[in-house]
């Protein structure tokens, strides 16, 4: 498979947990991203979907290099980001870069717009000459639906869609193939989130981009994604093509997570199949032996805590799922 | 001794025929340095006991102000109520007294947050803060109201409640703290209880597990709920009626299935065309172009005027469209709502 762009190789992350001031001691691990490995290939769409704390988050911030990985690999074209050093390291990461969720935080109040859009060009000078920044920046405003004679405002003249619209041109400033959106929409109004997600999708189209598009709408996912990895407690529970993960879910967690979106719709209200969960997700610094899932789960045996389930493809699943009894199952949906 | 509900937090002059609660044409305004923000330009909304109101719009439309207004925690300057009614039973609330409304919070009238965690007070235990409504409106001692507190953790379901009451806020989860919020609303059995986007910091799955908590609540007390979201999906589950607010006034009020299915007003519309359906995978999603206006300058006529695509001449002129009923028990205000409704 030529076309992969990116791709992951167990990928594990832990942050220690330390005791003490002067003499610190490591007493435990959270184990925010645990084997994760997806691959992204050119011009596609990757959704990853789970819950607060599951490592979504974790994994976009290693994916851009923001966070060192505890073991694993990063492959961007057929580099390991992990073992790359210095100019290397620095030219790579040109190829890879990020949306954030806030666009309220994520704009620095002091800097133009100019200045913000602009600023990867000072950490890159090669990509761009000095004298054609202004110009290059201007037509990176045009590219996102802003007003290019806007380049000398500051974000606080922005509305909320814009300012996210200013975090995509500094995205796009540096040419990368790859972007990770970390929540791009999920701090912004419903008739707003649609601009962007319009934005984005056209982008795509015009610039052959791949996205790692991580949310917890899961509608908006379903719409922007060709493939969706459903990921809990640092690992990824089931992975495949948007229909299957969204019509055919054969992981109970993925299964529970769909009947728990509410449905725009009142006439099917009462008649969807929905499934509580109960409790919350465990704590990653102590997850449950075998399936982390299986302390929430209703088809849970022994073997769950016994034996980890891989993510594979297997008898009644056409597309990789990490549960020993996956299974579809018929639910009502309507989204 | 065993206080009764009856003698001791009824509202003098509240008839119990009367609407559980009726408000009309409120208005409230944020009186700031930068000018006058018209926050809630005339909304106008009635709850039945056991009734499920859902107040839907994006941020800056007026659905929490209102919400506070009606709980009479406004923050006042700046915030001034300028017109309009707020009626408990009757009796018009703003006419109040500050004394007599403190005890309305939470007897008649409860709230629940958004933001939990920020809502309770983290140097407190949870039992203790819940025990606190017990003792202040009810005069119970410490050890009774620590049991009534024990009691309520459990309806809510919180597991082990005997043990966790003597924890502190931080140490629950989000949904947890969630559940203790609804406990201390739902402490002194009041009437009415408003939940300020209850399930906007939550995920998906523990969402679930409150809205059925509270649904379940509900229908035990019989009480009133206005649930104030932006949820198009929550609000489908869960609500009997909708008020669609835009720029401080509720441009369509209807059933539920009514909105859904046959929009009256092109914002309400546009908001269900702008959601990702299954059918639009691959296309573009309907846009609502530009921006809900600043309230310190509504446009003239229709607010929603300069981001409608039906809008014609009568919309861009005072006076702004009226409430006219689409039907029995539906209004909207726009002068073209057989167009909007497809006639």
């Amino acid at each position: 498979m030529s076309d992969v762009v990116l791709e992951t190789k167990s990928l594990v992350k832990h942050f220690p947990i330390t005791q003490g001031i002067v003499f610190q001691t490591k007493v435990g691990a959270v184990r925010a991203v645990d084997g994760v490995d997806i691959q992204l290939r050119r011009g596609e769409t990757l959704g990853v979907v789970g819950e607060s704390g599951c490592g979504k988050s974790t994994l976009a911030k290693l994916l851009v290099g923001l966070e060192k990985p505890t073991s694993g690999s990063i492959m961007v074209r057929g580099q390991d980001m992990v073992k790359l050093k210095g100019n290397a390291l620095r030219r790579a990461r040109r190829n890879i870069q990020m949306v954030l969720q806030d666009p309220y935080t994520s704009l620095n109040p002091r800097m133009t717009v100019g200045d913000i859009i602009g600023e990867p060009f000072e950490i890159h000078p090669e990509v761009v000459p000095k004298r054609g920044r202004q110009a290059a920046v201007q037509d990176l405003l045009d590219t996102v639906g802003l007003n290019p004679d806007h380049i000398n405002r500051y974000p606080h003249q922005f509305s909320g869609g814009q300012r996210q619209r200013i975090g995509i041109a500094r995205a796009l400033a540096l040419k990368p193939e790859i972007i990770v959106c970390d929540e791009p929409v999920s701090a912004l109004d419903v008739s707003i989130q649609a601009q962007v997600i319009n934005l984005l999708e056209r982008l795509q189209n015009e610039l052959g981009l791949s996205y790692i598009f991580i949310a917890h709408d899961l509608s908006v996912v379903r719409h922007i994604s060709d493939r969706v990895a459903v990921m809990y407690l640092g690992r990824v529970v089931e992975e495949g093509h948007d229909q299957q993960i969204y019509e055919q879910p054969t992981h109970p967690y993925t299964q529970a997570l769909l009947s728990a979106v509410p449905v725009p719709d009142p006439r099917l209200r009462g008649h969807r199949d929905q499934i509580v969960l109960e409790g919350d997700v465990p704590s990653p610094a102590n997850p449950p032996s075998g399936c982390r899932f299986r302390t929430r789960c209703w088809k849970a045996q022994d073997i769950c805590s016994q034996q980890d389930p891989f993510l594979q493809i297997r008898d009644r699943s056409a597309h990789p799922s990490a549960c020993h009894f996956a299974e579809v199952r018929d639910v009502v949906r309507g989204h | 001794m065993t206080v009764t509900k009856a003698h001791i937090d009824v509202l003098p002059g509240a008839d119990p025929r009367a609407p559980l609660l009726e408000v009309n044409d409120l208005h409230v305004e944020f009186r700031t340095q930068y000018g006058v923000a018209k926050a809630v330009n005339g909304a106008n909304f009635r709850l039945a006991a056991g009734e499920t109101l859902a107040i839907l719009g994006e941020s800056g439309c007026g659905k929490s102000v209102t919400a506070q207004a009606i709980m009479g925690i406004l923050d006042s300057p700046p915030g001034f109520i300028t017109k309009g009614q707020i009626k408990y039973r009757g009796v018009d609330l703003l006419g109040v007294a500050e004394e007599q409304r403190r005890k309305v919070r939470a007897n008649q009238i409860a709230m629940i947050f958004q933001d939990a965690l920020s809502a309770l007070n983290p140097v407190y235990t949870v039992g203790f803060q819940l025990a606190e409504l017990f003792r202040i409106h009810r005069g119970m001692s410490r050890k009774d109201a620590k049991k009534r507190a024990i009691e309520l953790l459990d309806q809510v379901k919180i597991p082990a409640a005997k043990t966790r009451v003597d924890d502190y806020p931080h140490q629950f989860s989000g949904g947890m703290r969630q559940r203790v919020m609804i406990a201390m609303a739902l402490a002194l059995d009041p009437e009415v209880l408003i939940a300020d986007e209850p399930t906007t910091a939550l995920d998906v799955t523990v969402q679930a597990q409150i809205m059925g908590l509270l649904a379940d609540l509900q229908k035990q007390r019989n009480m009133g709920l206005i649930l104030i979201t932006h949820d198009m999906g929550v609000v489908a589950d869960v609500a009997d009626r909708i008020s669609v607010m835009y720029a401080g006034k509720v441009v369509e009020e209807a059933g539920v299935y009514d909105i859904y299915s046959r929009p009256a007003h092109p914002y309400t519309r546009a908001l269900l065309e702008s959601i990702p359906r299954l059918d639009m995978k691959g296309q573009q999603l309907n846009v609502i172009q530009g921006l809900p206006p600043a309230l310190t300058s509504i446009p003239q006529g229709c607010a929603f005027n300069p981001r409608c695509r039906f809008a014609k001449d009568p919309c861009r002129q005072d006076p702004a469209p009226p409430a006219y009923a689409v039907a029995p028990q539906r209004t909207a205000r726009c002068h073209f709502f057989r167009e909007v409704l497809g006639e």
